[in-house]
């Protein structure tokens, strides 16, 4: 990296403690103490609006009543025969907009249950303890081969292989585990997706090829023809574009890259940060890779969105969490131009927006800079369709295969879900 | 996976949760729902002759505890106040229903010969597994010679068991009242007029609150209130001690025991269980929270089971049994200290005040000027009030200290009765 491309970008800003410290668990798990207590909080609500709350269903009074009579493996297997990636889900679920955000204990005290931090100790205990919750039925036979060991292809991997069948997953990357183990900031997860991973795998038959790539290594035609049904689960493998020029130069990058970077590195010291670092977008994205910057050590860092705080899909929580840890948050500003000096990136040109009578975003024609030496894209996440050949995809979305025998629509349903999901 | 299923004096359940004699077996209605959410059995609320009782409006009060609701439930129901036939048909109908479940009928009758042969075959009659003969309700019906002033009475509930094996084929379960001196008489003449079983406890006879501005008792019918039967985990202790006292005395040893007593968990079960019982009735803990609470006792149960190598109920049945025993057989050599983590103190000195004020001052509260709470082993007589005080898990421990060696009161010097060794 040469001086002359970039900016002030460094990496080392902190000394390691205050590193380790940074990217330490930002929630730590509850001692048993603290999750009896946190337990007993639960009024075992009937039909529980939390339960509602859930895109995956769990039983949540259910699996905290088996925390509070030490049945934890029974509250394990609530929590995971719903949901197998339960103990990730109960790191990085925004809960404040789903199961906590519709608890009860919301009314008379303002305090839901913590029921993210509860499902983690019931499921720690599982990957602590080396529980193996379940096996496999008798051979099927039968044979699926699934893109992408991310959450979703591996969920799919880990249901099929329990009914007896096996299992071959393709996955572009050197790990398993997509989004969990490459696009979560890192003081969110420690250590954790590859041992969630290798317990998930430990059922048997279910063998992941890493460094696999639809439309590359494999196609889809080949996996049609070699398999009894294919499942797809390539999630959002591409970034939208900010139409600015001059951002695929020096000095621009993409934010799901920065997080991928931060997360593989062992030592948080080796990833360069900007001194003076802009953020563009208003999802968990942005707010995920402004924090870790400034947790990196950048001077300034500033997440621009280009509408208010109302619109962002980032959580409230998420944006009081960027506040509190020292990033400007700027509203109403979309980027118009990146400003460089002798080559170099200096800043970003934004222009004031403001909403017209039919809630349509307008330019003011009044422009403010912001000096920047690192500018991360944070706007969206799109489907890849290389190697999608024929009618796979319509609208950027993959279409089911309606005439598939009833298992295989499932499946395609659940690739839907997970492609359709932004990230 | 463990198997749960149990055969209690020849009635077969696939579980060990009964539902106890009480409001959530009142009707086809409630029982149904339990046997969808997964109880082994129920036994269907008391039964008595035409024309029913009438009950009043206001029937519970409830124990609250440090913000915990119902830590004690009491009640002034009485016993089913619908038409017998109605009762009887439905019980009919359910068991043909659900043949796989355990239906026994509860039955409070006047305490002459007549009123149970009248009885017993209608009962018989509806193909329910057995009969629960309730002696011990504290409340309203004891007014009328009925419930626990049966069971107050040992030769009563002999006279009544040896009726009801006379008139009836069906297995038989006496239901004792804790509302007595000791429990072993009621137990013993139960067997003696030959029951397949007792069951306990039944309610134990309480007023729960009064309220200071009505001035009278709570649940206040019209401005006045009357003594209820109390239950709910705060009576779980008296019901262990009491099954333990029937499991061990040689007269009823191996008598047949289906436990009540503020049950609500797995882990309940399993200590009745583990005192002999072979099955174990549930109502305030379905009444608080409804019947779902089955789904974790079941599974509870069964994790803990794997866990020990219990491949039935019958392999820890009765193990807790041999090592209850009288005062005088403890070793009075056994010596343990309490230990204070200093890591995990918190110093809020509950240890030291409790040991200070009402035990044996063995605890210090500081050293060279410092908050620092230290246990003195001369004076510590490993009591474990601080370990109970104190509000960190593990803080507290206690330690043994002695050389293993052995003496009980009977052979000891203090003792004017000792016996040499």
């Amino acid at each position: 990296m040469s001086r002359k491309e970039l900016g002030d970008v460094a990496a080392g800003r902190l000394d390691a403690a205050t590193l380790a410290r940074h990217f330490g668990d930002v929630a730590p798990a509850l001692s048993r103490q603290q999750a009896l207590i946190e337990a007993s909080r639960c009024h075992f609500c009937y039909d529980a609006p939390c339960i509602q709350a859930c895109p995956t269903g769990i039983d949540i009074p259910g699996f905290i009543r088996g925390i509070s009579t030490d049945n934890l493996k029974g509250a394990a297997h609530k929590i995971l025969d719903a949901n197998i990636f339960g103990g990730q889900c109960a790191r990085v679920c925004p809960t404040e907009i789903l199961c906590e955000g519709e608890c009860v204990r919301n009314g008379p005290e303002d305090k839901p249950v913590q029921i993210g931090a509860l499902q983690r100790y019931a499921t720690d205990w599982v990957f602590e303890s080396d529980t193996r919750l379940y096996s496999r039925a008798a051979p099927t036979g039968k044979r699926v081969g699934i893109v992408g060991a991310g959450p979703a292809g591996l969920a799919c991997a880990h249901a099929l292989a329990k009914l007896g069948h096996e299992v071959e997953v393709f996955e572009s990357r050197a790990k398993s585990g997509g989004l969990n183990e490459y696009g979560i900031a890192a003081y969110k997860v420690v250590d954790f997706s590859a041992r969630e991973v290798e317990w998930l795998l430990s059922i048997g038959g279910i063998t992941v090829h890493h460094g696999s790539a639809l439309g590359h290594d494999i196609t889809l035609a080949d996996l049609r023809q070699r398999f009894g049904a294919v499942f797809l689960g390539i999630g959002l493998g591409g970034v939208n574009a900010l139409g600015v020029t001059g951002e695929h130069e020096e000095g621009v990058r993409n934010a799901v890259d920065f997080i991928a970077e931060l997360r593989q590195a062992k030592d948080k010291g080796t990833v360069p940060v900007g001194r003076r670092v802009v953020v563009i977008g208003g999802g968990n994205t942005a707010i995920d890779a402004a924090i870790q910057s400034k947790r990196l050590g950048a001077e300034r860092v500033t997440l621009a969105y280009r509408r208010g705080a109302e619109t962002m899909s980032a959580t409230s929580l998420e944006q009081a969490f960027a506040k509190e840890e020292g990033v400007t948050v700027l509203h109403f500003s979309r980027p118009v131009e990146l400003l460089r000096k002798d080559g170099v990136l200096a800043g970003v040109r934004f222009e004031h927006t403001s909403l017209d009578s039919s809630g349509k975003l307008v330019g003011s024609g009044e422009y403010f800079t912001v000096e920047a030496d690192v500018v991360l894209k944070a706007i969206g996440q799109a489907l890849v369709d290389s190697g999608l050949e024929g009618p796979v995809t319509k609208n950027g979305r993959i279409v089911a295969d309606e005439t598939a025998p009833p298992v295989c629509r499932v499946f395609m349903r659940v690739a839907i879900v997970s492609v359709a999901k932004p990230t | 996976m463990a198997d749960l299923s149990t055969n209690f004096i020849g009635i077969k359940s696939p579980n060990p949760f009964w539902l106890a004699s009480a409001p959530p077996t009142d009707k086809a209605y409630n029982v149904i729902r339990a046997f969808e959410a997964g109880w082994g059995g129920v036994v269907w609320k008391t039964l008595g002759l035409d024309p029913p009782v009438v009950n009043v409006s206001s029937r519970y009060g409830a124990v609250q505890w440090n913000g915990q609701r119902m830590a004690g439930l009491n009640n002034i129901e009485l016993i089913s106040d619908r038409p017998l036939r109605v009762n009887l048909d439905e019980i009919r109908q359910v068991k043909r229903d659900w043949p796989d479940r355990a239906m026994v009928v509860s039955l409070m009758v006047p305490c002459d010969e007549e009123s149970w042969k009248y009885i017993l075959p209608m009962v018989e009659d509806t193909g329910a597994d057995g009969v629960e003969l309730n002696f011990g309700c504290p409340h309203g019906m004891s007014e009328r010679g009925m419930g626990s002033a049966v069971g107050q009475v040992p030769e009563y509930i002999q006279m009544v068991a040896a009726w009801v094996k006379q008139y009836s084929k069906l297995p038989c379960i006496v239901k004792l009242t804790p509302n007595i001196t000791d429990v072993r008489y009621p137990a013993r003449a139960a067997k003696a007029g030959g029951t397949d079983a007792v069951s306990l406890i039944n309610t134990i006879n309480s007023i729960t609150t009064i309220d200071l501005d009505l001035m009278a008792p709570t649940p206040t019918v019209d401005g006045k209130g009357t003594h209820g039967g109390y239950c709910g985990p705060a009576v779980r202790p008296i019901a262990l001690n009491m099954v333990a006292e029937i499991a061990r005395d040689p007269i009823t040893h191996g008598l047949p025991i289906s436990a009540i007593g503020g049950i609500g968990t797995w882990r309940d079960a399993a200590e009745f269980i583990a005192l002999g019982a072979g099955t174990v009735q549930v109502c305030t803990a379905a009444m608080h929270y409804g019947f779902r609470i089955v789904d974790d006792m079941i599974s509870g149960l069964s994790h803990w089971m794997d866990s020990k190598g219990y491949k039935t109920i019958e392999d820890f049945r009765g193990k807790a049994i041999g090592n209850v025993t009288d005062w005088k057989y403890l070793n009075l050599k056994y010596d343990i200290k309490a230990r204070i983590n200093q890591d995990l103190c918190i110093k809020c000195g509950l240890c030291h005040i409790a040991c200070e004020d009402t035990s044996h001052q063995a605890i210090t509260a500081e050293r060279d000027g410092k908050r620092l709470f230290e246990v003195v082993d001369a004076e510590c007589v490993g009591c474990n009030l601080c370990m109970h005080v104190c509000p960190v898990d593990d803080c507290i421990t206690m330690e043994r200290v002695d050389d293993a060696s052995f003496q009980n009161w009977t052979t000891h010097p203090n003792n004017p009765m000792s016996q040499k060794a």
